[in-house]
């Protein structure tokens, strides 16, 4: 018997429209950070990465694990009844603790660039780490964005994956119960 | 809970005992429920919620599945103190009803000797009620006696 079985979204109707208005605003103007409420989820997830998993996961979406997510699988699995699949090619959704290699996930095709993953990935803090300029459609001024627990070298990491365009990842950002999004046509470079 | 999904026995056991909970009207499962004292503290984990299930049959038991229709069913997933979560799926959208069969399957699960006290009187009331029901409509049935004079 693994640990006890977490509750999710406390109203799942509203909690989770509220969540994907957060998302689409955060993709629509990236870098901008919103805040998660009304939900609960079981470590290792922070709230907002539980969050957006009840939102966007379901039984259509194959999702791929990082295997540090594993104490959380069986909440995933019961409230999201996703098929979570072994190979990160196969996966439409990613949950992972650190930036996985992206090159192991589908980019998409240039004839169908929506099939591409989005990576939802949990950092340590928005407050405090290393500050990366934002530039690209839905920011009319660069933004600066602070984020802690990305790899060093995720500038350059990031300059392959925008060069791909339309094909690309997209990225949610989550730390505690604060996310952002960074969707494959934001550029970003070191502050 | 892997254990009990590891042994076969257990699986048909908790099959029955959930068929009985989901049949069982919400006062009889309160009344046989709080029979040992005060209802335990749950949280409740998902719902009660009700949705729509796609119901599917097949002609004459054997023929290709077809879409019979949709049926409203209220679902209920509790966690009871210890950590045993509980389930249940009803028909019909009476939350209270789902949330009281999770309850029972919960407790049920961690002290299977509760079987006795609990299951048993709302499955004996259930047989009874078939039963009853089978009799009133055996008692209408019509027996072409004339038909069959005639044929013999």
């Amino acid at each position: 018997m693994n640990t006890a079985l977490e509750a999710g979204f406390a109203d799942p109707v509203h909690d989770a429209q509220a969540c994907f208005r957060a998302v689409l605003d955060a993709m629509a103007h990236p870098g901008r950070i919103a805040r998660i409420t009304g939900v609960t989820a079981p470590s290792p997830l922070g709230l907002a990465a539980g969050a957006v998993l009840l939102t966007l996961v379901d039984h259509e979406t194959p999702l791929w694990l990082d295997p540090d997510t594993e104490p959380a699988r069986r909440w995933i699995e019961f409230h999201c009844g996703a098929q979570i699949v072994a190979d990160p090619a196969a996966c439409a959704f990613a949950l992972t603790m650190a930036l996985p290699n992206l090159d192991r996930l589908p980019a998409g095709s240039h004839e169908s660039p929506e099939t591409s993953a989005t990576v939802i990935c949990q950092v340590d803090s928005f407050a405090t780490g290393k500050v990366f300029r934002l530039s690209g459609p839905g920011l009319r001024e660069p933004r600066s964005l602070t984020v802690q627990g990305l790899p060093r070298d995720f500038v350059s990491i990031w300059r392959r994956n925008h060069s791909l365009f339309p094909r690309g990842i997209d990225l949610i950002l989550c730390a505690g119960d604060r996310l952002t999004a960074l969707p494959r046509t934001v550029a970003i470079e070191e502050v | 809970m892997n254990s009990t999904l590891s042994d076969p026995n257990a699986n048909v056991a908790r099959q029955h005992w959930m068929s009985v909970l989901a049949r069982a009207p919400a006062e009889a499962i309160e009344s046989a429920l709080t029979k040992h004292g005060p209802l335990p503290a749950w949280t409740r984990v998902r719902g009660p919620e009700t949705g729509l299930v796609m119901v599917r049959g097949r002609a004459g038991g054997s023929g290709s599945p077809f879409n019979l229709g949709e049926m409203t069913v209220t679902r209920c997933t509790v966690r009871v103190g210890s950590g045993s979560a509980g389930h249940a799926y009803i028909a019909g959208r009476d939350e209270r009803r789902a949330e009281l069969a999770a309850v029972a399957d919960a407790l049920l699960q961690d002290r299977p000797a509760l079987r006795e006290s609990l299951i048993e009187p709302l499955a004996e009331a259930q047989r009874e009620h078939r039963l009853t029901r089978a009799e009133k409509a055996a008692a209408t049935k019509v027996e072409f006696f004339s038909m069959r004079n005639m044929r013999s």
